[in-house]
């Protein structure tokens, strides 16, 4: 029952990482968009679907909580200000696809407000992820590292890394959705934005290999797990590929498999842990009574609903989108 | 624990829930309004049904978004704030929360996109469909948000240990009788939400001479629901009274401002409470009425607030005063309401003049319903979280600053004070523009993945035709 909950909390996060992770690509690189059309066009890539993706932050929030609550109460309490500038970014991104339609002089606070808030909630997620594979200090299940305590080099590196990722998704996204002048700048963007993530990855991985022992011990323990960041770089090579070819399909599907391939390696390096070498899984696990409420409906039967839900707005909305000259 | 620290959180999450609510309270009812309009017109093919749902759709997205992303924000703040809390009762709330996200969130996000954005690509029996689909989201995320909110409540169906409520009872949690009387007050509540908006718009339009069509629909539907809903609305309220009185005797005391056992007891129709004293000031109260509420008897002995000890009771002046404004409004809706439905089935409501005006500038009376009524409770309860079990001093975060509380509060307010003033003008702006602010534009024209929604027609034809800002 554990297994199956951090198996759906892992699946989750996932999902969350790459759906909302192309929306908030898409509003970073919002700010380098030529011009109203283009913006437009970008927009109606991810209209439809942003909220739906951004419900996926919801669902891994109360899976944790309801299944794990003793991490969920740390964690969050732990990351009061980056959670708040998140939420807040996530607020601002969010009603500028309402709003921003409806202004007519304004306009430019929404687009300012759904750029900032893009780069706002992708840093914070970075840097949240970082302050946890750092470490943070807890003393008897409360947190002590002070309301700063997340920030470091190491997490506000993280956090402009999670930047360059979510743009290079938001940027494979655009050449997969759009057609025209829109695609043939972000095509442009995805090398630069590439090669920032690989590089990001690899600092990241060798900075931790440094800092952390007992990782490299896991890591020398078990070969096999070199598995995910081969089949990473595979990703990269094959999406050079594809862009090379000007394939408007692939690079998104690659990219979102370095995605899986360093997430998978980031949380098997940790495992059992759930906050590193503080908590693990069997530890955090709420009792059994409600793991096993939450598995016999939201589980087994609504989850699957929920990835149809998916399915079906994706279906919906599949293919290119149209131009944006057609909108007047 | 730092006692800043603790009124900066109770404040804040005051203000972001009762933010959210406004949206939720409002789209819930919309929702099946939309359904209701989409369904008569595949079933009757009348314009007017088209034009509406065309419309109100607008103001259903601009509400929706608002909602959802102020709703986010609650599922984060009980684990920033309340880590006490989220750790003690995690394995309940959790899993409560999780069955609204997983069985409503997502249902209505998925088709929320199609509602929006889907017309011209889905079949009308799936876009039917669809609108159906975001009305039973919302109206599950409702029913999930007072089980769990019931249960804080009432706490049941769990045992203490190791510092958790575990839970032993599933059924007795979620099928707590309780939950059955507040669900329906809660969901009447948001239906009469949206039939007063309706209404309001309708008489507006009357007043206005403009879309008589579509405003004789929109009054008539509104004001009817409304007059049956209403009478309903105040049984319910009724017994959600009798909840009170039966499992939180302290907070029942102090909607009533009764500070001393009575028997019979008396009905305090208005006063100034005085904790100071212990009495209440100017009080105009009605003998044994008191105890013929409380008990549906002549003779009950009623508790009195003095029958607590000090620490144990809720303040007083909120409950009291809140209840009476919550009470009073639902009696000025059901005065409209009956008043309305009559004179339109009299077919002399056009020209009532007055009684339009009353209708149109009663749109704010369900929120303010709401929100006094949410603080009664919540208000009421304390100094409980949890009732009973978990004092709200000890559930909060505590290693909280007072200045890291004073930052996220100062933000929140700085934001929503400025998303708010912005999306309550552009709804303004749509209804003031009416119906008829799509332009004229037909449709039936694919307009896929439009950036936001469907309305920035409005402002565009209007500064085309030089009419704009």
């Amino acid at each position: 029952m554990v297994m199956y909950w951090v198996a759906l909390l892992a699946i989750s996060i996932l999902i969350y990482l790459l759906l909302d992770g192309f929306d908030l690509g898409v509003g970073m690189l919002f700010s380098a968009a030529g011009g109203e059309s283009q913006r437009d066009a970008m927009l109606s890539t991810v209209a439809p679907v942003w909220d739906g993706n951004e419900t996926w932050l919801i669902v891994t929030g109360v899976i944790m909580w309801g299944s794990f609550p003793v991490v969920y109460a740390m964690v969050m309490s732990a990351f009061y200000i980056p959670v708040l500038v998140m939420l807040l970014g996530l607020i601002l991104r969010g009603v500028a696809f309402e709003f921003r339609g409806k202004a007519l002089s304004s306009r430019w606070v929404w687009d300012v407000s759904f750029v900032v808030g893009s780069f706002a909630a992708s840093f914070m997620q970075g840097a949240m992820v970082g302050a946890l594979v750092e470490g943070l200090q807890f003393s008897n299940g409360d947190y002590t590292g002070g309301t700063l305590g997340w920030l470091t080099a190491f997490s506000a590196l993280c956090g402009v890394g999670l930047c360059f990722g979510y743009s290079l998704l938001g940027a494979c996204w655009l050449v997969r959705k759009c057609d025209g002048p829109v695609r043939d700048a972000a095509r442009r963007q995805i090398p630069p934005l590439a090669i920032g993530v690989l590089v990001f990855l690899v600092v990241v991985f060798a900075y931790a290999l440094a800092e952390n022992l007992p990782i490299l011990q896991r890591w020398t323990d078990r070969p096999y797990l070199f598995v995910f960041p081969v089949i990473g770089a595979g990703a990269a090579a094959m999406l050079a590929k594809s862009i090379l070819r000007h394939d408007d399909y692939w690079p998104f599907h690659m990219v979102a498999l370095i995605f899986v391939a360093a997430f998978a390696t980031l949380a098997l390096s940790f495992w059992p842990y759930m906050i590193p070498f503080v908590v693990t899984i069997d530890e955090a696990a709420a009792p059994h009574a409600s793991l096993a409420f939450m598995f016999w409906g939201a589980g087994l039967f609504v989850f699957p609903l929920m990835l149809l839900y998916v399915a079906i707005g994706y279906r919906v909305f599949r293919g290119k989108a149209a131009p944006a000259a057609d909108h007047y | 624990m730092d006692p800043t620290a603790l009124l900066l959180s109770r404040l804040q999450f005051a203000f972001t829930i009762s933010f959210h609510i406004i949206f939720p309270a409002f789209t819930i009812g919309l929702a099946a309004w939309l359904t209701v309009l989409e369904a008569m017109h595949q079933y009757s093919g009348k314009p007017v049904y088209r034009t509406l749902f065309a419309f109100w759709l607008k103001i259903f997205g601009v509400a929706f978004g608002m909602g959802v992303v102020s709703g986010v924000v609650m599922a984060f703040q009980f684990g920033t704030n309340w880590s006490v809390l989220s750790k003690m009762s995690g394995p309940i709330q959790g899993p409560l929360l999780s069955y609204e996200t997983f069985t409503a969130f997502m249902l209505e996000a998925g088709f929320f996109g199609i509602l929006i954005f889907g017309r011209p690509r889905v079949p009308p029996w799936f876009y039917l469909f669809s609108t159906a689909m975001v009305a039973v989201g919302t109206t599950l995320s409702a029913f999930w948000i007072m089980v769990n909110n019931s249960w804080m409540q009432v706490p049941t169906g769990y045992v203490l240990q190791n510092d958790q409520f575990v839970p032993d009872d599933w059924t007795q949690i979620i099928f707590n009788r309780v939950v059955w009387v507040r669900f329906p007050h809660m969901l009447l509540a948001s239906y009469l939400t949206g039939a007063f908006c309706v209404a309001a718009t309708g008489a507006r339009y009357l007043l206005r001479r403009t879309y008589r069509a579509e405003a004789h629909v929109m009054l008539r539907m509104g004001l009817a629901l409304a007059a049956v809903l209403l009478p309903a609305q105040l049984f319910i309220g009724h017994l959600v009274g009798d909840y009170v009185h039966d499992y939180q005797p302290a907070k029942f005391a102090a909607i009533e401002a009764r500070w001393h056992d009575e028997q019979p007891a008396s009905e305090v129709l208005i006063a100034i409470p005085d904790s100071s004293t212990e009495s209440n000031k100017y009080a105009i109260s009605i003998p044994v009425l008191g105890s013929i509420i409380g008990s549906m008897s002549l003779t009950s002995k009623e508790v009195g607030l003095t029958s607590f000890a000090p620490q144990d009771r809720p303040p007083v002046l909120i409950p009291f005063f809140t209840f009476r404004i919550m009470v009073g409004c639902g009696f000025v809706m059901l005065g409209l309401a009956w008043l309305g439905t009559w004179l339109g089935l009299k077919h002399r409501l056009d020209r009532n003049r007055l009684l339009l005006w009353g209708i149109f500038l009663s749109f704010p009376l369900p929120w303010v319903a709401i929100l006094t009524g949410w603080y009664t409770a919540e208000v009421g309860r304390q100094p409980w979280t949890v009732y009973g079990v978990l004092r709200t001093a000890d559930a909060v975060t505590p290693f909280l600053t007072a200045s890291a509380a004073m930052t996220s509060l100062i933000l929140f307010v700085a934001v929503y004070a400025f998303i708010f003033s912005f999306g309550t003008y552009y709804i303004y702006r749509l209804l003031r523009a009416g119906p008829a602010g799509l332009g004229g534009r037909p449709l039936h024209v694919p307009v896929p993945n439009r950036p936001m929604s469907l309305a920035d027609q409005v402002p565009a034809a209007r500064s085309y035709l030089g009419a704009g800002e």
